[in-house]
């Protein structure tokens, strides 16, 4: 069991920045991230993009952003569960939270802090009917172990850089039998990964098919043909394994179900005072919750985190006196 | 009113919604629909990095002409049609009175 003081659901830039804050009051963190990285959506879907909103920061790269801020709270120690999305809470007797992952990782905290953004990073699933038949019995939406593909027959597709960096791989160092399907000729991907790809379909080393798209799925027990439709018609290609890489988007999951108020998706807190949700010690901090006035920017996350960690404090150590510190004053202290 | 155009939004279901929109703050397509809380998500913030807010054009009022960025993004989109566009990139202005967009399906199913 992993034991903290605020267990932090999502570790995004808001919930990165919590850390910071509950470490100038003494309180340890410890997040929880379905992704590999911390970073949340500006590590995910835009860290090449600027972002001109950060106070004091003219312009700011969203990857560059979380960078610093792993930077800023260093100093706290945090500590991660990543890989691992939160699935279900229960309450104890001594009113403290276990938060338990999908995969049976378990922690415990008196504080609950959901900085989950728009949710958990999901994989985008083409809309072909009977997809779901097939999840892993041949269909794979994200490669966790390269070694499972080595020597198999096998369908990617997509047209950014994870369909491509594996297409390269699997042939390269797995000695598979490789078939990049693409709907169009270009890619959404680095340079010089489309030319290796070109150049290892030029020299036969992979199959490449573009303005083509898988359509269809045929097998019984597993996944055993895909139907691809090209512009020549439609062909219908045997394998041991398709890995549709069209990239993830964020979904709310399992939060929704652990009896929080909920209102268009997001979760009601209390802006008046700290940014509670209807149960006590849990909180909701950026892209996650509603409030009237809500606005959805990491600036307003960052005030709510700051606001949250106090009445967290106060939660914690109901007798303690406690006054805002200026790091000016008291420099960063850290563990 | 001025600095107003009037566009037609089908959605999901099939029901025509006629919105008032702005053409005096930079709104696009996406941030209508969002104001008038039409179920488009808009995850990626209108960066053409997402597909959330598919649009198909109904009507000669804008242009089919795709940007790089948002014809890298519709190829690896769903249900995508030659009159797809993504509502993000359609930054409406006054030419645009009188559009007429339907919502693509969404990516849950």
């Amino acid at each position: 069991m992993i034991t903290t003081d605020i267990l932090i659901i999502g570790a995004g830039p808001v919930g990165l920045f919590t850390v910071f804050e509950a470490g100038l009051l003494k309180l340890r963190c410890h997040l929880i991230d379905s992704l590999a990285e911390p970073g949340g959506q500006c590590a995910e879907i835009y860290p090449k993009k600027p972002i001109y909103d950060i106070p004091g920061f003219p312009e700011v790269l969203a990857g560059d952003l979380i960078s610093n801020l792993m930077k800023q709270i260093e100093p706290f120690q945090p500590t991660f569960t990543l890989g691992e999305s939160a699935v279900t809470i229960d309450e104890t007797e001594d009113n403290q939270y276990i938060v338990t992952t999908d995969k049976g990782t378990k922690h415990k905290a008196p504080i609950v802090a959901i900085a989950g953004g728009l949710g958990v990073f999901t994989p985008r699933k083409p809309p072909i009917s009977n997809i779901n038949d097939f999840e892993d019995k041949g269909i794979k939406y994200i490669v966790k172990n390269p070694e499972d593909f080595r020597n198999q027959k096998v369908v990617i597709s997509g047209g950014g850089d994870s369909a491509l960096d594996w297409t390269i791989y699997f042939a390269d160092q797995l000695n598979c039998d490789v078939t990049l399907v693409h709907r169009s000729q270009n890619f959404r991907a680095h340079n010089d990964s489309v030319q290796k790809a070109m150049d290892m379909a030029a020299q036969g080393k992979i199959n490449l098919l573009l303005d083509s798209e898988v359509v269809g799925l045929n097998g019984s027990e597993k996944l055993e043909e895909v139907i691809i439709k090209t512009k020549a018609g439609e062909m219908i290609e045997k394998v041991d394994s398709w890995l549709p890489l069209f990239g993830l988007t964020p979904k709310l999951g399992p939060i929704a179900e652990w009896g929080l108020e909920i209102e268009k998706g997001a979760i009601k807190v209390d802006n008046a005072t700290d940014y509670t949700t209807n149960r006590p010690g849990i909180y909701a901090i950026g892209d996650v919750n509603t409030y009237p006035g809500k606005l959805k920017l990491i600036l307003c996350g960052f005030h709510e985190a700051t606001i949250m960690c106090q009445s967290a404090f106060a939660r914690i150590y109901p007798d303690k006196k406690n006054v805002l510190k200026y790091t000016t004053v008291n420099g960063v202290n850290g563990f | 009113m001025e600095n107003t155009i009037i566009i037609t939004v089908i959605d999901r279901e099939g029901i025509a919604h006629e919105l008032e929109a702005p053409t005096d703050m930079n709104m696009n397509v996406m941030e209508v629909c969002k104001s008038y809380e039409l179920p488009v998500l808009g995850t990626c913030g209108g960066m053409a990095m997402c597909a959330s807010c598919q649009v198909y054009v109904e009507n000669d009022k804008v242009s089919l002409e795709r940007s790089d960025d948002e014809q890298a993004m519709l190829d690896e989109a769903w249900h995508v049609q030659d009159n797809s566009r993504l509502g993000c990139q359609i930054h409406l202005a006054t030419e645009h009175d009188g559009l007429i967009i339907r919502l693509a399906p969404s990516d849950d199913f």
